[in-house]
């Protein structure tokens, strides 16, 4: 890890290219770019052609969105799944907006399993083309690919897609629904439709002062086929100003409930185990005295469970079990070594070539200096507050499983497949979600759990997952390294960049582990995103990287590639401005002269942190301002971070200030919200954040030792929201990637060191 | 055993050295104080025992004989408590479940300080939300301190 101007050129040997290796019919995108074979997706076509939901009594059903039940209330279906973003309660604003609906009588909650849900933005996005790449390929490939995914019907939340993929479905739907009910309400007044205007949840004709409910016109209005429009802008008065979220009250006194707060008669509780090496399989696992209350031991290919009546009973029974295990060949795996295989990917330079823009070995071989750069990133657990846990019923022939996931449609086929059960037999509740980050797309723990059940036919089983088995079997956000060079002309321009970028392909692992049948060795997004596309004007650059299988399984983690890709990145140019003997928002502003959308984001955070005014001096240690700016799910965000280093080696984050562009912003508290929440969840991955292989095991198990910001060391947060009329882009993730690469260059702006290794360490 | 929880005497049939949590959870049905850790680092499972706050995970119930246990389902009956207005104006809550030891001891704290500066707030909460809704957090109890003044 080390910087050098250097002579020598060192250019990898000429990278293949992918381009034309494309995958258009036989293959579809999930999550960021899974590819699915082409017989796996005719088995689950399913019948996309309408669906409603049930009227409540008296009331009426106005399609697959909303109900209007006859005491008024109006009943919202959530395609995507509440784990802290606030998407009930958005897509309830939606409805609300276009319906003129009572805000006091609307609620919101999760829907049924159902391809009309199916979230082909999500996947989409994972398509390996620039967000702005209009061209006849990438046009092609989308419109493939959406046809393919709205049939296939995959349900999921993730990519920042909720209120992009559903905001006109929503929107129309309650236009549609208004105008029902407008029109039952002139055939039962006997007047004109025009003659009548909605209000509060009330159809209203003002020239006789009469007025009908939503309530009373439901059950007749759900009868009228009608497509009603969506509002203009102007009109708006809720999108783009928002409501409280509807899930709060419930939040503050207990009654919410979560997975692991389901509870069916009669239910029991299993405390699992995995093995405790990577790739070991179970042997056998015995208990030889059970307990009074001790039900069962279930065993699996590579766990075991003990069920009791009590969950502590469970799990406080697991260390009697006599347990064996086989280990598998990657038993003495470490970071170390891993970390040694991406090294020496790269060095070897058989590299996949991502993005090209001028010829960079001319650019490379006429810079008058050039440096040089490796960065690196560990492995990260997602670590939500609520441990995996999965609740099962088999009981006559059905399934029923609750779980807090944000893949219903893939817990559902999961179900079937354990079970061997048809579609109509396999029930699947998603209660709400604390914290999902991305694990909650995996269905391992829902297999599991299903398992487990099937040994216990009749009884509801709640498997729960200690804080330990969460952390050491996650699916981890990918260690990654990345090299730099930078060439600059006579003049100190930047005029040619190199990236090369070693680690796992979270796409393949994750496909892997969900569709064996899947396709392999596809280009992959999540490995790059973050490095390609930079806004910069870099008259010559190549991006180029290594997919390094680990025998270690890899994820979606807030944010993904850009998680580390932004980081990398945004120090490089950092200190590329350091070179320069620039600032870094003087030197990204040359930069940025022909992004205008990028520019001005960055000019609010300069402006909103101050940029331009010193910092004052403190007796806590030496101070420091750092900038970063990063687009992620076509959202821009800028970051300043105001750090303060103490003798003793203390990064202490004081101050964040942020400036989102993420197009139309419908609930602007619910994005300044999400900007904070990345930013605290960014910096606990920035200043604490890292797993450890050592000797084929996590070595890090409980907050203890994955350690997370606190109310004590979280900085202050402020953000502003830049308007602009691009596309809407995502919020759930976007403030993530900028924070680590402010933070790095806050600390050099302080202490004048380099630190190119998260989590940051002084010494 | 016999344990007072929520002002109410209930009779405790899990094993005495069972977690607090567990009996809360399991027997009793108050699933409102949630496991996170299990070892007392994060706090989501606070509740408090004759006003103090507690981390239920690691509490043995034998260890609360006649002593007053109190959960988030007891806060208030109706969302009334200062600090349920103050989470709510601020809407504090993302995911939401870490957030009931957050108000149990944060209510702890109120009634010790009554207006917590942020030194004492950092010194009485070191739980952990994975959601970062710390600042909103800080804005809400001071604002409930103001209420109660």
């Amino acid at each position: 890890m080390s910087t050098s101007r250097s002579s020598a050129q060192g250019n990898a040997p000429a990278p293949k290219r992918w381009g034309r290796r494309i995958f258009l019919v036989t293959a579809a995108v999930v999550g960021g770019g899974m590819a699915v074979g082409a017989g796996f997706i005719s088995n689950k076509l399913s019948s996309n052609k309408s669906f409603r939901l049930d009227a409540p009594a008296g009331g009426g059903s106005f399609g697959a969105w909303l109900t209007i039940g006859k005491d008024g209330q109006v009943h919202v279906a959530v395609a995507n799944q509440e784990m802290g973003q606030g998407v009930l309660s958005t897509a309830a604003l939606l409805v609300a907006e276009e319906l003129d609906a009572d805000p006091a009588l609307i609620s919101a909650s999760h829907a049924p399993v159902h391809a009309v849900y199916a979230n082909p933005t999500m996947m989409l996005d994972g398509l390996p083309f620039r967000p702005d790449d209009h061209g006849a390929m990438a046009s092609a490939a989308r419109w493939t690919m959406d046809k393919l995914l709205r049939a296939l019907g995959v349900q999921a939340t993730g990519g920042s897609t909720s209120t992009r993929n559903t905001y006109l479905a929503l929107r129309q739907a309650g236009a549609s629904a208004r105008a029902a009910l407008v029109a039952a309400a002139a055939s039962r007044l006997g007047v004109d439709a025009a003659s009548l205007e909605v209000s509060a949840g009330k159809v209203i004709h003002k020239a006789s002062g009469r007025s009908l409910g939503f309530g009373e016109l439901a059950a007749a209005a759900a009868q009228v086929p009608i497509m009603g429009e969506v509002k203009k802008p102007e009109a708006f008065r809720l999108i783009g100003k928002g409501m409280p979220r509807l899930d709060i009250p419930a939040k503050v006194d207990g009654s919410a409930r979560f997975g692991i707060d389901v509870r069916e008669p009669g239910q029991v509780y299993a405390a699992i185990v995995h093995a405790p090496r990577l790739g070991a399989t179970l042997k056998a696992a015995t208990l030889a005295d059970k307990p009074p209350g001790v039900l069962q031991v279930v065993t699996g290919k590579d766990w075991f469970a003990v069920v009791a009546e009590g969950y502590w009973l469970a799990r406080s029974s697991l260390p009697k079990v006599q347990a064996s295990w086989t280990d598998g060949p990657d038993a003495a795996v470490s970071s170390g070594e891993i970390f040694g295989r991406y090294g020496a990917a790269l060095d070897k330079g058989e590299l996949v070539n991502y993005e090209t823009r001028g010829d960079l070995k001319a650019a490379m071989d006429a810079a008058r200096s050039r440096i040089k750069a490796e960065y690196r990133v560990p492995f990260l657990a997602h670590a939500a507050m609520e441990p995996l846990n999965c609740t099962v019923l088999i009981k006559d022939g059905q399934c029923t499983v609750w779980a807090g996931n944000q893949a219903p449609t893939l817990v559902k086929w999961y179900a079937q497949k354990v079970t061997g059960f048809e579609a109509d037999r396999v029930q699947v509740q998603t209660p709400l979600l604390g914290g999902g980050f991305g694990r909650r797309a995996e269905i391992d723990f829902v297999v599991e759990a299903v398992e487990i059940a099937k040994a216990l036919p009749g009884r509801p089983v709640q498997t729960i997952w200690s804080r330990e088995e969460d952390m050491r079997h996650d699916m981890y956000r990918p260690a990654a390294l990345s090299r730099f060079e930078a060439g600059f002309d006579d003049k100190g321009r930047l005029t040619a960049w190199h990236n090369r970028i070693a680690g796992p392909s979270v796409t393949e692992s994750f496909t892997r582990r969900l569709l064996p049948d899947a396709m392999g060795g596809m280009p992959d997004k999540t490995n790059a995103e973050g490095a390609t596309f930079l806004p910069y004007d870099l008259p010559a650059l190549r991006v180029d990287h290594a997919l390094v299988p680990v025998p270690v399984r890899v994820g979606f983690w807030r944010s993904v590639g850009h998680s580390f890709n932004a980081f990398f990145a945004e120090s490089f140019i950092d200190e590329c401005a350091a070179a320069a003997g620039q600032d870094g928002v003087t030197y990204r502003r040359a930069l940025l002269a022909k992004s205008p959308r990028y520019l001005k984001v960055l000019e609010e955070v300069a402006r909103l942190s101050g940029w331009d005014k010193p910092l004052a001096a403190s007796a806590g240690g030496k101070r420091g301002r750092g900038v970063a700016i990063a687009e992620s799910f076509h959202s821009i965000v800028a970051e300043v971070a105001e750090v303060e280093v103490g003798e003793d080696g203390q990064i202490r984050v004081r101050k964040v200030f942020a400036a989102v562009d993420c197009g139309f912003a419908v609930d602007p508290a619910i994005v300044k919200a999400q900007i904070a929440s990345a930013v605290v969840f960014g910096l606990s991955a920035c200043l604490h954040g890292r797993i450890d292989l050592e000797a084929g095991a996590v070595k890090q198990g409980n907050f203890s030792d994955y350690p997370m910001v606190t109310l004590a060391s979280c900085p202050s947060i402020e953000t502003v929201i830049v308007g602009s009329d691009a596309e809407m882009g995502g919020i759930g993730e976007v403030g993530t990637p900028p924070i680590a690469p402010a933070v790095a260059n806050a600390v050099f702006a302080a202490t004048g060191r380099r630190l190119r290794e998260l989590p940051l360490r002084m010494a | 055993m016999k344990l007072k929880i929520n002002g109410k005497e209930s009779e405790i049939r899990s094993a005495p050295d069972t977690p607090l949590l567990w009996v809360l959870r399991d027997e009793l049905g108050l699933t409102g104080t949630k496991f996170s850790c299990g070892v007392a680092v994060c706090g989501a499972c606070t509740v408090q025992v004759d006003g103090a706050p507690v981390r239920s995970c690691v509490m043995p119930v034998k260890a609360l004989e006649g002593k007053s246990v109190k959960t988030i389902e007891a806060l208030s009956p109706d969302r009334s408590h200062v600090l349920q207005k103050a989470w709510i104006a601020q809407q504090v809550p993302q995911c939401g479940y870490c957030q009931s030891g957050f108000l149990m001891a944060a209510d702890a704290l109120l009634r010790d300080k009554g207006k917590p500066s942020d030194a004492d707030i950092d010194a009485a909460l070191g739980n952990i939300c994975r959601c970062g809704t710390y600042p909103a957090m800080r804005l809400a109890i001071h604002q409930a301190a103001e209420m109660k003044a």
